[in-house]
């Protein structure tokens, strides 16, 4: 049961060959017994999965139950959910309950999903590694030794070690994409504004956005038909109508325009991984589609505008933390300001308080104008960019990431290094586009994602695309080894 | 030498907004501690905030309310500080982009004269809860009720020259919001508060001198109160030599002093910047319009039409407009009574005064409109004197009823009967024999003064009841005979 997709479970369960408890079960079995190795949960909510599975499996049993009623999935750790420890990877968390639901797992819960547990992830969201989280790093499954990617690693790990059909995530700079290039699965990014941030605890508000990773971009297309909505409580939700993103997947591609940028193919990427994204392009090229180069220009400007932006509002969001109402407080404080202090100091780690030092810097009196402003103008010359690349295009292709899979420790103690992995990745957040990763092939037997870049609000279109390929190739069957 | 002084006021408002600015939870005063605090007031992790509508409506009636600018464009922005009162550890505010800009009122002084203050701007933003320091055996205790109350900051230009003038703006304010109903405005609830920046400078100066933030300034008398304590001390401290440090003092009223506060903090740095949970606010003409047409008649407008329509004076239309309860107290009054310049001399001399006595607030007025209304009628129609009209308005404030059966019950009713008064003109007249002689033998300028004495004792004769204009014609005619 584990290797099926979640469009197989679904006609699996309709058909009455398990049933979501037997399903549930299984995928609960599987964490016990094989998770110890991954570290892809924080926890694991048996007893609600099992309550769940057998509430679904009643609805299913009334003939008139939802698509995803009964399929078993798993949430991010950032995600708030009623009742159950949401840590977002911190020491802070570690003791926090929610008191209620993000709108994002609330929509699950009202389509009949199973919760299996919430997974690891790098704290606050902020790593490419996954190796910040404060329950460890979590690790590939296609090599133990190196890292999943982040922050969503947990997930892209618990979905590729088949310990969840599929999961939800959230995207940052990458977060959703880039493990899921390291991973080998499907992995998108909505568009700012598709998805509800409510119960989505924040890391950088004006780039946070939900999105999944699964096994197929059919079933990502399964799952993002729940996830999105609009919801009235994040003010910077679109209300736009919903669209059924499985209706145009197996749409023909023939006059499909495909812009593929130069500045995706220059110095620090890797020889290997931009031979089997070339191959991606010959394959689009054989479905009928036309390719052609274009440019981004303020590309090179991405990755240090990312890096006032998100940790200038970070620091303002992280200030919540402060051990008053919730989340660690210090022993025995001496007065107000050693609370914070050693609250805050004991809670965070060196990532992120790494990060909230960045952002209160540029946001200083003086700073502001040279960092904060600055990196806001830079931001939007990134859209600019794209808005003028999407006149002459359908989407943009290139590399999600510019190396495969790496070894843990392997970037050592410099965070600009690790920063650099998500340089494809982070301009897609800047302008609020939509963007997914798919698997186009391996690199020394680590996967490789191809990242599809669409216009706002083309999610059915990139998941359109991401499927014709999926058809034409095999390479997001392919399991890691030891899984398979 | 002769020095001035220069304020200039930042007044918060709360608005009587249904729910919190940013949440729906209520905004109802004095709930049991933290009963009215949601998730997105207790900024738990992952909430998200939702700008009410109504508190926008609300800012932009006291926009059009001051003749200023109106926004069609606003940000919120993060104002960040760490404090337990203030859950997110930043406050969400407006700073580049406020929602009123800058407009000019006139306001009255006593004596008649008008001064214009400059609005600079008055932005949005939420209101921190309350630490409580009593009670917890040297811990704090915090109310988050109060956590995203929508307040509007009303920011001044340093225009006023005297503490008497920064109390009539703060009154013409309150005066304003509680026209327009956006605030209850009650000082003593903190739905209103103001903190005064205080500086000196040589009269004829141009430059203006380095001011202190006074805080915690809650009542209008405290203000005036705590301008000219501050004012002093900055004089003195100048004459002797000293230099005034730019600080936030907090003003004690018991000690009559103000004293430096949060001098830690002084030096915050706030780090403003556009919050990315709220976009910018953009309103049309339309919707700004659409709220003109909703507001209800000012304090100002109210004054012109009292002064056309009543035949007031400026001062008195200004002072019965004041308050919106009073002027509509005293136009109750004057259409009930048909007699305008009484009930504006009854409602601002003896009301006033029993209510200011009594330390009663007009909403508590135990003598309502109709009451004193029937009072003035039976003064204009002769059934009792003024004087007796002091003492059945007394009874009324007891709560003894209308004017009619306190007059009936204690027989008040004036004698305006020519028999009985005559009776009692010549009963008086007979038992004074030496002081009619002495009239009649006075000279003819002198007579006036000595005829007080006869009416005196008619009127203690007729325990006041007597109508005086009969009683000094009868008593003219009488002694003419003599």
């Amino acid at each position: 049961m584990h290797t099926k997709t979640i469009a197989e479970l679904i006609s699996g369960l309709r058909n009455k060959d398990f049933s979501s408890s037997e399903l549930t079960q299984h995928f609960l079995d599987r964490i016990a017994a094989k998770d110890e190795r991954y570290n892809s949960y924080i926890s694991v909510t048996r007893d609600i999965a099992l309550a769940q599975a057998q509430a679904a499996d009643e609805r299913l049993a009334t003939g008139d139950a939802p698509p995803l009623c009964g399929v078993p999935i798993a949430h991010k750790d950032i995600f708030c959910t009623q009742g159950v420890r949401t840590s977002c990877g911190s020491k802070m968390l570690d003791n926090f309950i929610a008191p209620y639901d993000a709108t994002i797992v609330d929509n699950y819960q009202r389509a009949g999903a199973v919760m299996l547990g919430k997974t690891n992830m790098d704290e606050f969201a902020m790593g490419s590694s996954n190796e910040t989280s404060y329950y460890g790093p979590v690790k590939n499954p296609w090599n133990i030794n190196c890292v999943p990617g982040g922050s969503s690693g947990g997930s892209a790990a618990a979905v590729a070690a088949l310990l969840a059909p599929g999961a939800t995530a959230s995207d940052t700079g990458g977060s959703i994409r880039q493990p899921a290039a390291l991973c080998g699965l499907t992995g998108i990014k909505p568009t700012y504004g598709r998805v509800s941030r409510y119960g989505m605890i924040a890391f950088a508000s004006s780039l946070d956005q939900a999105g999944v990773l699964t096994r197929s971009a059919e079933d990502a297309a399964i799952m993002l038909n729940v996830m999105a909505s609009f919801d009235d409580k994040d003010s910077t939700c679109v209300d736009q109508p919903l669209e059924d993103y499985t209706a145009g997947l197996t749409d023909d591609l023939t006059g499909l325009t495909v812009g593929v940028p130069d500045e995706y193919f220059g110095e620090g990427l890797n020889p290997k991984t931009a031979e089997v994204v070339q191959a991606a392009i010959k394959t689009y090229e054989s479905l009928g589609a036309t390719i052609k180069p274009i440019s981004l220009p303020h590309t090179h400007l991405a990755v240090p505008a990312y890096y006032v932006i998100a940790p200038a509002e970070c620091s303002a969001n992280l200030s919540r933390f402060d051990g008053v109402r919730y989340g660690h407080r210090c022993e025995d404080p001496k007065d107000l300001a050693d609370m914070y202090k050693r609250s805050r100091g004991e809670g965070f780690g060196d990532e992120v308080k790494r990060r909230i030092l960045v952002g209160t810097y540029a946001l200083s009196a003086g700073y502001y104008d040279a960092y904060y402003n600055k990196a806001q103008q830079v931001r939007r010359l990134i859209k600019q960019d794209f808005v003028d690349a999407f006149a002459d295009v359908d989407v943009i292709l290139g590399p999600t990431s510019p190396n495969p899979t790496f070894e843990f420790g392997s970037k050592g103690d410099d965070p600009v290094a690790m920063y650099l992995e998500d340089i494809y990745t982070i301009a897609t957040n800047l302008a609020g586009l939509p963007g997914l990763s798919i698997p186009c092939g391996l690199v020394d037997g680590k996967p490789v994602g191809l990242q599809l870049i669409g216009n706002y609000f083309a999610e059915g279109k990139l998941l359109n695309v991401a499927h014709q390929f999926q058809q034409a190739t095999d390479f997001h069957q392919q399991l890691p080894p030891e899984t398979a | 030498m002769e020095w001035e002084t220069v304020i200039g006021l930042e007044i918060h408002v709360q608005l009587s907004t249904q729910s919190k600015i940013f949440s729906g939870a209520s905004t109802a005063f004095g709930a049991a501690p933290n009963t009215q605090a949601c998730a997105v007031d207790l900024a738990m992790p992952g909430t998200l905030p939702v700008a009410n509508e109504e508190a926008f409506r609300f800012a932009v009636m006291f926009g059009l309310a001051m003749n200023a600018e109106i926004g069609k464009r606003s940000v919120f922005e993060r104002k960040n500080y760490f404090y337990p009162d203030l859950p997110k550890g930043y406050q969400t505010t407006q700073l580049q982009e406020p929602i009123v800009g800058p407009g000019v009122i006139e306001v009255e002084l006593a004596g008649g004269q008008t001064k214009s203050v400059r609005l600079h701007h008055a932005h949005l933003e939420e209101d921190a809860g309350k630490s409580l320091h009593e009670d917890y055996q040297g811990m704090s205790g915090i109310d988050l009720n109060r956590a995203g109350t929508p307040l509007i900051e009303i920011v001044s230009e340093p225009d006023m020259r005297s503490a008497e003038e920064a109390v009539a703006y703060l009154k013409k304010i309150h005066s304003i919001i509680t026209y327009l109903g956006i605030s209850d405005g009650e000082m003593s609830q903190g739905s209103m508060r103001c903190d005064a920046n205080v500086s000196v400078r040589l009269k004829g100066d141009e430059k203006l001198g380095t001011r202190c933030e006074i805080k915690n300034i809650n009542s209008f008398k405290f203000v005036e109160k705590a301008i000219n304590i501050e004012a002093e001390r900055q004089i003195d401290l100048i004459e002797d030599g000293g230099k005034v440090t730019q600080e936030t003092r907090l003003f004690d009223a018991e000690k009559s002093e103000t004293r430096p506060m949060r001098s830690k903090e002084v030096a915050n740095d706030y780090r403003y910047f556009p919050c990315p949970d709220l976009l910018p606010v953009v309103l049309d003409d339309e919707y700004i319009e659409a709220i003109r047409g909703t507001l209800p008649e000012l304090p100002d407008a109210k004054r012109d039409r009292f002064v056309n329509e009543y035949g007031l004076s400026k001062y008195d239309a200004a002072v019965l407009t004041s308050e919106r309860i009073t002027a509509d107290y005293f136009e109750s009054v004057a259409k009930a009574s048909g007699e305008a310049k009484l009930a504006a001399n009854w409602v601002m001399v003896d009301l006033a005064a029993f209510l200011n006595k009594s330390e009663t607030s007009m909403t508590d007025c135990p003598v309502a409109a109709e009451q004193l209304a029937g009072l003035i009628k039976r003064i204009k129609d002769g059934t009792i004197s003024g004087k007796i009209a002091k003492q059945v308005f007394e009874a009324m404030t007891r709560g003894d009823g209308d004017a009619d059966t306190i007059i009936e019950k204690q027989g008040l009713k004036q004698v305006s009967d020519t028999g009985a008064i005559e009776k009692m003109v010549d009963d008086v007249l007979a038992n004074n024999q030496a002081q009619v002689d002495n009239y009649k033998n006075a000279d003819e300028n002198k007579r006036p003064k000595m005829l007080g004495f006869f009416v005196g004792q008619i009127m203690k004769t007729s325990k006041g009841q007597a109508n005086p204009q009969a009683v000094n014609e009868i008593l003219l005619k009488k002694l003419s005979e003599q």
